[in-house]
């Protein structure tokens, strides 16, 4: 579990872009961070993962306090951690397996044999045995996520970051990884924590959201209470897109059919 | 506030040195990423070095023929003047002013590039030093393999002045020979490997580091003109550091 207590963060030029933000990020679920584009959430997701130091509050990964450590102990707290980046960020000069072998060559003393093999059962784990040996430039957008995730997920990381997972790619590979997300997330009971602005990956994984507007936590709750909530931002978020008008009258229209039944 | 800009950059290379210059992470991927270093800065710059200095040496033979046409200034002069022409600037200097386009830029479009496209948070999220496991290689290796490169310029480059001498009728075999061993002091090649050690280590540091501080959301232009800034940068600073160590060493 990761808790997130009066999170403000102000950046050199003065512009504050979390004011006093508190939240938890619960083990075992996919925890979606959304909002409009600035309106902080890469900003926390960055202060979560301890890129970005926070001015106040406090940081907690199972109670360890981020916000005091040092860069050795942070370091240290980051071999738990397992991030996807918007752009993959797999590493050009290294083949796939090459680089889901590289946090086992860096930080552990397996031999040869187990490293390869533990990498090669996360790439089966994400469907990638036929890519192997291909340079990340070989292979597509999509596989280049999965890759990514392999490699995530290669140290057996309590705690999951994915910025964006979807950007870039069509709606069925990104249901795809959002699936897939879902599903390593519950396999392992890791913390997952996504930043997303993908209404399609909100409705699909949303076990916790958090809805942040301005650098303030406007909302949190489930997929399912997200269409009855009187949150104004986050409405104006939601039905920007006619597509959710419609399920929105569709979800009215069901939900005063079951009431007028119950009564 | 110009100052004050290049100052912070002081500030700022200095910490990024002090990062890089830390334990490695691991012992046994340092040597991987050290043997990657030396192929490709200093096996790879050979045919440069090699091109370069033998034409070099050819060319400042025939000036040196062609300046001291004089019947009182004897014939070994030229090859003399050819060798410490050499040895104390030509393959010190300046072919690290050359190498400088090459492999500087190649370093800090390289960091840049993997800073845009969040290769560097990779490694940092990972718990990887990433200034240590990216920068020090470099530094080891092209520190490690310039002396080299120095001795092959300039054996290549004398070889290219006894080249005018074999396959001209400018100057005879024998006196371009007698000039290279004339007056020879040992201490001018131990000169040009410090100079050079030094330029090695200002090139690779410096354009690292301007790879390394190129902004996440400033793209390819953000790259381009970081590779620029390293290649000037560490030019002048080799000019400025072969003054003070030409005024201590020699």
């Amino acid at each position: 579990m990761i808790e997130v207590n009066h999170a403000t963060k102000t950046f050199d030029d003065g512009k504050t872009v979390l004011k006093d933000v508190s939240t938890i990020f619960e083990t075992g679920k996919t925890n979606l961070i959304i909002g409009q584009s600035g309106s902080g959430k890469t900003v926390l997701m960055k202060s979560v993962v301890g890129i970005f130091r926070i001015n106040s509050g406090e940081i907690l990964y199972d109670g360890r306090n981020i916000t005091l450590m040092k860069r050795k102990e942070l370091n240290m707290l980051r071999r738990e951690i397992g991030m996807l980046f918007q752009g993959s960020a797999l590493f050009d000069s290294m083949s796939v397996l090459e680089n889901v072998k590289f946090p086992l060559d860096m930080f552990t003393e397996k031999d040869e044999k187990e490293k390869t093999e533990r990498a090669l059962f996360c790439l089966n784990r994400v469907g990638l045995d036929e890519v192997v040996n291909h340079a990340p430039s070989q292979i597509s957008g999509g596989q280049q996520k999965r890759a990514a995730i392999a490699r995530a997920i290669v140290m057996n990381p309590k705690y999951l970051f994915c910025d964006e997972p979807n950007s870039g790619l069509d709606p069925k590979t990104s249901l795809v990884i959002d699936k897939l997300i879902q599903d390593i997330t519950h396999e392992f009971n890791i913390t997952t924590i996504i930043n997303t602005h993908d209404m399609n990956s909100v409705m699909e994984i949303g076990e916790n959201i958090v809805f942040i507007s301005n650098g303030v936590k406007a909302w949190q709750g489930t997929k399912d209470e997200i269409f009855d909530t009187d949150c104004e931002p986050l409405e104006k978020f939601i039905f920007a897109s006619n597509l959710y008008k419609e399920i929105k009258k569709a979800h009215n229209f069901f939900h005063d059919k079951d009431s007028t039944k119950q009564k | 506030m110009i100052a004050i800009k290049e100052i912070e950059k002081v500030g700022a290379y200095t910490q990024l040195m002090y990062r890089v210059f830390a334990k490695p992470d691991k012992w046994s991927m340092f040597f991987r990423q050290y043997k990657e270093e030396l192929k490709k800065q200093g096996i790879e710059s050979l045919a440069i070095v090699v091109i370069i200095s033998i034409f070099i040496g050819a060319v400042i033979t025939i000036q040196m023929i062609k300046n001291m046409e004089n019947p009182l200034l004897p014939n070994t002069l030229i090859g003399l003047a050819t060798r410490d022409i050499l040895l104390l600037e030509f393959s010190s200097a300046i072919l690290c002013l050359i190498l400088a386009g090459k492999v500087g830029s190649n370093i800090s479009s390289e960091i840049g590039t993997m800073r845009i496209t969040e290769q560097i948070d990779a490694l940092d999220i990972m718990g990887v030093n990433s200034a240590n496991f990216l920068i020090l290689p470099k530094i080891t290796a092209f520190v490690t393999i310039m002396p080299f490169l120095v001795l092959t310029s300039m054996f290549v480059g004398i070889i290219g002045g006894y080249g005018v001498a074999v396959f001209t009728d400018m100057i005879t075999v024998k006196a371009y020979e007698s000039g290279i061993q004339y007056s020879f002091t040992p201490y001018y090649i131990t000169y040009s490997i410090i100079k050079s050690v030094i330029f090695a280590f200002i090139i690779t540091s410096v354009s690292a580091f301007y790879g390394y501080t190129v902004s996440e959301k400033g793209g390819a232009l953000e790259v381009g003109k970081a590779s620029t800034d390293a290649v000037v940068n560490s030019s002048v600073l080799i000019l400025l550091f072969d003054i003070m160590l030409t005024k201590l060493l020699l």
